[in-house]
C-alpha cells in the first residue's frame, strides 16, 4: 500500500515541477497539450470505429449469415466469404511471383544506378499512387470490353494483382536489402553462383519480410471495393469458373449499404470485414517485428 | 534466370504503358468529342440533355481534399512529433500499430462508420448532414495514417545535434522539436501532405456514402457535393454510349491530377535525398 502511496505522492510532485515548468513557457505549454491531443485523438479514432462497428454488427451475427447458398432472405455472406479468399489466391498467385522475381532483380542482378532501375522505381512509385477507381476503370475497359469477358473473375483479380504489386515489390526490395553483405559475399567466396546465393541463402533470410509484406497485400484486397465493382461484377454467388461473376466481401457490404434495407446485416457483415483485416494486418506486423528482433 | 528476373521488373512497366494506353485512347476522343472546353469547365452535367461538364465534380474534389487537408495535416503532424519525440518506448508500441491499423481498416469501414456517426451530429447544424465538411473530416482521419508515417520517418532522419544544439541554447523540449527539427524536416513532410493529398483525391467508397452526391457546385461548406472518383462510381453502373464515354474520360482527368499529384511527390523526395 505505501509503496503506491509513494509512487502517486512522486507522480503528484513531479506533475507539480512541470506545471510550474510550463507556467514560464506558456508556447511551450500549448505545444505539450496539442502534441497530446493529436495523438489521443488519433487513438480515439480507431477505438470508435472498431467499438462502433462491434456494437453495432455483433447483436445482427446469425447461423443464417453463414449459409452456404444466398437468398434474398437469409443475405447470407459465405458465397462472399469464399469468394473472397479465391481472390486473394488469384492475384497473389499473379502478383507474388512477379513481384517477388522484379525484386531479387533489382536489388541482387542490376547494378546501382543502371536505367532499368530508375524507370522501374518511377513506375512503381506511380503505380502505388493510382487511385483504386482508376485501376477499375481500366481493369474495365481492358477485361470487360476491350476483351469481352464481361464481369469476371479473372479480370478482378488481375487489376487486383497489378494494383498489389508495387506493395510486395517494395517490401520485397526492402526485406532483401536488410540482408546484409556478408551473406552474399561468404556464399560467393564459397563459390556459390548468384542465382544459388539468391535462392539459398538470402530468400530464406528475407522470408520474413517478404511474408509481411504479402500478407499487408491481402489486407488491401480484402478491403478493396471501387477496382473490383466494375470488374469483378456484384453477382451474389459463387461463380462456376474464373470467367464468372463474383462478390467478394467488401463488395457485399456495399450491395447491402446501396440496397438500403439490410443495413443491420451490413454492419453485421462489417464485423467479419474488420476481424478479418485488422488480424491480417495484426499478423503482419507480428511477422515484421519478428524480423526486427533478429 | 537472369531473363526473367528482368522480364518481372519489366510487368510494372509494360502496366502503366497498357493502363496509360487504355485510359488515354477511350479517354481522349471523347473529351474531343464533347469539346475540352465544355467537358473541363462545363458547369452543368445533364447526360439526358447531352449536357457533360465535370467543372462541379473538379470544385467538389478540390473543395474535399482542402478540407481534408485542414483536417488532416495538423493532427498528423503533431501526431508524428509525439511519435517521434514526445512518447516513450511503451506507448511507441501501442501508437505504431495503432496508425498501421487505422491504415488497414477498409475504406468502406470508414464510411459506414462516418454515415452514423458524423452525419447525424452534422444534422444538427443543417440538412441532412451529407455535406462538404462531413466528406472532409472524415477524409481528412483516412489520410492521418499516411501523414503520420511520412512525417515520422522524415523527423526520425533529423540529425541529432539539431536538438541537442537548441536545447544547449536553452530553448525548451518543445521549442527544440517545434523550431529546430521540425523545419529540418521540412521538405520530408511536404512530401508526406502530397501523398495526402493523393489518397484524399482517390479515395471513392467512403465518399460516395457520405458526401451526398449531387453533381452542381456546391454554393456554401453545408452543401452536397460530388467528387470526380464517386461521380465515377455511381454512375458507370447504369450508363452507356457517350454518357459511359464522359464516365471514363473524367477517369482520365482524375489519372492526369494523380499523375501530376505523384511528379511532385517524387521531386521533394529527390530533393530530400539530396
Amino acid at each position: 500500500m505505501s509503496a503506491v502511496k509513494k509512487n502517486f505522492l512522486k507522480f503528484f510532485s513531479n506533475f507539480r515541477k512541470k506545471l510550474k515548468y510550463y507556467k514560464r513557457h506558456p508556447l511551450s505549454m500549448l505545444l505539450f497539450l496539442a502534441v497530446h491531443f493529436a495523438a489521443l485523438a488519433t487513438v480515439a479514432v480507431l477505438i470508435t470505429i472498431v467499438v462502433y462497428v462491434l456494437a453495432r454488427g455483433i447483436p445482427h451475427i446469425s447461423p443464417e449469415l453463414f449459409a452456404w447458398e444466398y437468398t434474398s432472405d437469409n443475405l447470407s455472406m459465405m458465397p462472399a466469404i469464399i469468394n473472397t479468399v479465391t481472390m486473394v489466391i488469384l492475384s497473389l498467385l499473379m502478383a507474388v511471383p512477379i513481384g517477388i522475381c522484379s525484386a531479387i532483380y533489382l536489388t541482387e542482378y542490376a547494378k546501382r544506378g543502371s536505367r532499368l532501375v530508375k524507370i522501374v522505381s518511377v513506375t512503381t512509385e506511380t503505380l502505388s499512387g493510382i487511385p483504386s477507381i482508376v485501376y477499375g476503370i481500366f481493369g474495365y475497359l481492358l477485361f470487360n470490353q476491350a476483351l469481352g469477358w464481361g464481369y469476371s473473375f479473372l479480370g478482378g483479380a488481375i487489376t487486383l494483382a497489378i494494383m498489389i504489386l508495387p506493395l510486395i515489390m517494395r517490401t520485397t526490395q526492402e526485406a532483401l536489402k536488410s540482408v546484409p553483405l556478408s551473406f552474399r559475399e561468404a556464399s560467393f567466396g564459397l563459390g556459390a553462383g548468384r542465382l544459388r546465393t539468391t535462392f539459398k541463402i538470402i530468400l530464406p533470410s528475407a522470408m520474413s519480410g517478404i511474408l509481411s509484406g504479402i500478407i499487408l497485400s491481402i489486407g488491401r484486397i480484402v478491403g478493396e471495393t471501387a477496382a473490383l465493382i466494375y470488374t469483378a461484377g456484384t453477382v451474389t454467388g459463387i461463380p462456376k469458373n474464373v470467367m464468372g461473376s463474383g462478390r467478394t466481401l467488401a463488395i457485399h457490404m456495399y450491395a447491402l449499404f446501396s440496397e438500403g434495407l439490410h443495413i443491420d446485416e451490413a454492419y453485421a457483415t462489417g464485423v467479419v470485414l474488420l476481424i478479418l483485416v485488422l488480424g491480417i494486418n495484426a499478423l503482419s506486423s507480428f511477422i515484421a517485428k519478428k524480423l526486427e528482433k533478429k | 534466370m537472369k531473363c526473367i528476373f528482368i522480364l518481372a521488373a519489366c510487368v510494372s512497366i509494360l502496366a502503366i504503358v497498357i493502363i496509360c494506353v487504355f485510359l488515354f485512347a477511350s479517354g481522349i476522343p471523347t473529351i474531343g468529342e464533347i469539346g475540352i472546353f465544355k467537358f473541363l469547365f462545363g458547369t452543368e452535367w445533364r447526360p439526358g440533355n447531352g449536357l457533360y461538364g465535370i467543372l462541379p465534380m473538379i470544385i467538389g474534389s478540390i473543395y474535399v481534399t482542402a478540407g481534408a487537408i485542414l483536417v488532416g495535416v495538423p493532427i498528423g503532424i503533431l501526431c508524428a512529433v509525439y511519435m517521434s519525440h514526445f512518447c516513450n518506448k511503451k506507448l511507441y508500441k501501442i501508437l505504431k500499430p495503432v496508425i498501421d491499423l487505422l491504415a488497414g481498416i477498409p475504406s468502406i469501414i470508414y464510411g459506414f462508420v462516418a454515415l452514423s456517426i458524423i452525419v447525424p451530429i452534422m444534422q444538427n447544424f443543417k440538412g441532412n448532414g451529407q455535406n462538404i465538411i462531413t466528406a472532409s473530416l472524415l477524409l481528412g482521419i483516412m489520410i492521418l495514417p499516411t501523414i503520420i508515417s511520412v512525417t515520422e520517418s522524415s523527423l526520425r532522419a533529423v540529425d541529432k545535434s539539431y536538438y541537442d544544439g537548441a536545447l544547449a541554447l536553452g530553448a525548451t523540449h518543445e521549442r527544440s522539436v517545434f523550431f529546430t527539427v521540425l523545419p529540418a524536416a521540412k521538405s520530408g513532410v511536404l512530401a508526406g501532405i502530397i501523398l495526402g493529398i493523393g489518397r484524399a483525391i482517390g479515395e471513392t467508397m467512403a465518399i460516395s456514402m457520405i458526401a451526398g452526391n449531387q453533381p452542381i457546385i456546391p454554393s456554401s461548406l453545408f452543401s452536397g457535393v460530388r467528387t470526380l472518383t464517386t461521380h465515377i462510381v455511381i454512375e458507370l453502373g447504369y450508363s452507356e454510349g457517350l454518357h459511359r464515354d464522359a464516365l471514363i474520360a473524367t477517369a482520365v482527368v482524375l489519372f492526369v491530377f494523380v499523375l501530376i499529384i505523384n511528379l511532385c511527390f517524387s521531386a521533394l523526395k529527390r530533393k530530400e535525398k539530396k
